[in-house]
């Protein structure tokens, strides 16, 4: 007999092992998609029981109560509750908790009973509650709470075993129709009642040992100390960077090679003609261009995924929090504004996390001032092409300098542009708390962090495939059409509607010492940074030859000033290039006037920092 | 809870030191200034095991005038401002 689709819902606390349960019962087959309205992640997955019944998970946002004060928290009441539009209810809550620390998950799960769903309390991470010497009366702790209880070992194999079985039992149960929820939002004596309810049925079920986990003091007390917690941060995030820009290279080399080599081959086989034209150079090396980044982002992204699950996130928080608040940022706003340096995109959903709406604000506008990665190859073009790699007082590379500079400029900005939206804009709000839970260090779990690194590989090949796709498309027809009059002796791309486009352009850039051809890259540049690249490699290869194109940087230096290219730089710190950034603004939003005041002030500040740029070169003699 | 006078030993959590013991009295969430409403910062507290006769214990402070502060409630660690730790009454 061919059993009906089981729905679970995964609810707990933060910290509480939700995500690694959730990979552990579903692996790779996941789906991750927003709400309908909301910019939401929601995560489901599917899995088979032993006795062969399907099921669906979906990983609810983790909460402390089901009193919904941000939007994920009212994701997951909603869903437990049935509300959620376009969702089905579910059959079973798995209410899961950190065995190590029930307190909070127990009292979640009073007022989660009052909904009236049918609920299996998940003890996770059992195996370390044992470690430490940590006792739960199971059968106890079910009795008292009238729920079933279940031991589980998300990251070891086999561990969920007993979850499963239990699944399979209750679902060959469950009563159809619907349940009668008594649930409403508790006041104060009842949250304090149900916190005092949970305190007692703990006392009465779990014996603690007397000492707390002896890892965690000792590492906290390094990590998180006054100063040399500062110092170690500062470690871990050179590293990182380093890992980012050292590590990657090899992998980009050999990707760029790879791509050039197919490149090579399309040119061979085909005859020169608008096919392998088109495959060469709009397809082949447009999309290439980008995909080359794809170990940069899976360097940066397997950096925060280890550091949160090892729980060092919150720390970094913690020690963040009252220096970032002399700018009027939030300590929480220093995961989003780190993931930003990968790309502004998760970091712009990662402010989910930063329940106080002006704090918010504030860090998603500026989180596109940080240097992404979609920057990096423009800056390196620019830098190997025009600043020369000598030594600066003996031991610092002029190169890495400049670099070095960009990146502080963009942070400076950021942190000027924080301040000020706190003085003048946002004034009226009051500093919101600051609160965190820090939980106990753990080990990381491979399983986990691959699959989330593969998710997010994933989703940029995906927008690569797209959306970079179609402008790359886009570039290389505005480049080639119309083509030149027979007998014509300028270069091709003079006719074509790009150059059309660029030369209309060019009165308003010149002031920043842009010429048309740049104006032409900055076009499908505004949809992806990274594009102007491959578009200044399409402007000037077309126009030049084939050559051309393999040394985009060595005909830049033939064809543009100094003082031209140092603007381009400043240009990159600021311009609101990226159409995707742009979309998640208003998304995250929910306003087109945000949308509109980033792109208008990070266009006047690209504006403004290349005109300065610009003429205090020439003025040095660079022009 | 309603703003009781303090008996000499009774303090808010936010002015203690690094290092200090004691045992939650009572929650006074109008005596924090949070930019939370009192009903709202008591059932946040609450949320995170802040209830009367939990033990607390100050483990780490911020560099920046000492602040944030990381208390051990119970079995868990919560980091919190000193602003928000006025409304917690310890003795």
């Amino acid at each position: 007999m061919e059993l009906p689709l089981l729905h679970l819902a995964l609810v707990g606390t933060p910290n509480s092992g939700k995500t690694s349960l959730f990979n552990a019962l579903t692996g790779s087959r996941q789906k991750v998609a927003n709400y309908p309205g909301v910019t939401v992640e929601r995560k489901e997955g599917f899995f088979v029981t032993p006795v062969g019944r399907q099921v669906s998970v979906v990983d609810l946002p983790g909460t402390y109560s089901l009193r919904g004060r941000s939007p994920d928290e009212e994701i997951t009441r909603d869903f437990v509750l049935g509300k959620a539009t376009g969702e089905t209810v579910p059959d079973l809550v798995l209410c899961v908790a950190d065995s190590t620390n029930l307190r909070l998950t127990i009292r979640l799960l009073l007022e989660l009973k009052r909904t009236g769903r049918p609920m299996i309390l998940v003890l996770n991470m059992f195996d370390i509650a044992n470690r430490r010497g940590i006792t739960v009366d199971v059968e106890r702790l079910a009795k008292e709470l009238g729920v079933p209880v279940v031991t589980s070992i998300a990251v070891r194999k086999g561990g969920t075993a007993d979850l499963l079985a239990l699944t399979d039992e209750i679902s060959a149960k469950l009563a159809a129709g619907p349940q009668k929820n008594s649930w409403r939002a508790l006041s104060v004596s009842e949250l304090r009642a149900t916190q005092r309810e949970a305190d007692r049925i703990i006392a009465d079920c779990v014996s603690l040992p007397a000492s707390p986990d002896t890892w965690t003091a000792r590492i906290d007390a390094i990590v998180l100390h006054p100063v040399g917690g500062l110092i170690v941060l500062a470690l871990i995030l050179f590293v990182m960077f380093q890992a980012v820009f050292a590590w990657a290279q090899p992998l980009m080399e050999l990707l760029n090679s790879g791509f050039d080599a197919l490149g090579e081959l399309v040119h061979n086989t085909l005859p020169a003609g608008l096919l392998q034209s088109f495959l060469q150079n709009g397809v082949i090396s447009g999309v290439g261009s980008v995909i080359v980044f794809l170990p940069q982002i899976i360097i940066i992204f397997l950096f925060i995924l280890l550091l949160e699950d090892f729980g060092y996130m919150a720390r970094a928080a913690f020690l963040m929090d009252r220096i970032m608040g002399g700018a009027g940022l939030h300590g929480r706003a220093f995961i989003p504004l780190l993931s930003s340096f990968a790309c502004a995109i998760p970091g712009i959903m990662a402010t989910r996390v930063i329940d106080n709406k002006r704090d918010r604000l504030t860090t998603i506008l500026i989180a596109p001032l940080m240097t992404c990665s979609a920057r990096i190859p423009v800056y390196t073009l620019i830098i190997s092409a025009f600043i020369p790699a000598r030594d600066v007082w003996g031991f610092i590379n002029l190169q890495g300098l400049v670099m070095f500079g960009l990146y502080a400029t963009g942070i400076v900005s950021a942190l000027a542009v924080s301040f000020l939206i706190k003085f003048f804009m946002l004034r009226d709000f009051a500093p919101a708390p600051f609160m965190l839970e820090l939980p106990d260090y753990k080990m990381p779990r491979l399983k986990s962090i691959a699959i989330g690194v593969y998710t997010r590989a994933k989703m940029f090949l995906h927008r690569a495939g797209t959306t970079i796709f179609s402008m790359m498309v886009l570039i290389w027809f505005l480049a080639s059409f119309p083509q030149p009059p027979a007998g014509a002796t300028e270069p091709a791309i003079d006719f074509s509607l790009a150059a059309i486009i660029g030369k209309a352009l060019e009165p308003l850039l010149a002031p920043v010492g842009f010429n048309w051809q740049i104006a032409v890259a900055l076009i499908p540049g505004m949809a992806a940074r990274e594009v102007a690249v491959a578009a200044l490699g399409t402007v000037y290869a077309i126009e030049g030859g084939k050559e051309a194109a393999e040394q985009i940087g060595q005909v830049l230096a033939t064809k543009w000033s100094l003082a031209t290219a140092l603007s381009m730089l400043a240009w990159y710190i600021f311009a609101p290039q990226c159409a995707s950034t742009l979309a998640v603004i208003r998304r995250e939003t929910g306003s087109w006037t945000w949308m509109g005041v980033t792109f208008t002030y990070m266009l006047v500040l690209a504006y403004a920092a290349s005109f300065v740029t610009y003429n205090v070169a020439v003025a040095l003699g660079a022009g | 809870m309603t703003d009781t006078t303090d008996t000499p030993s009774h303090m808010p959590l936010g002015l203690a030191q690094r290092g200090f013991t004691g045992v939650i009295q009572h929650l006074a969430a109008n005596r924090a200034g949070s930019a939370l409403s009192d009903v709202e910062l008591e059932s946040r507290l609450i949320e995170l095991g802040f209830v009367e006769g939990a033990r607390v214990e100050i483990l780490h402070e911020g560099l920046v005038g000492r602040d944030p502060i990381a208390v051990r409630v119970d079995s868990i660690t919560i980091a919190v401002r000193r602003r928000e730790a006025m409304a917690i009454i310890v003795a």
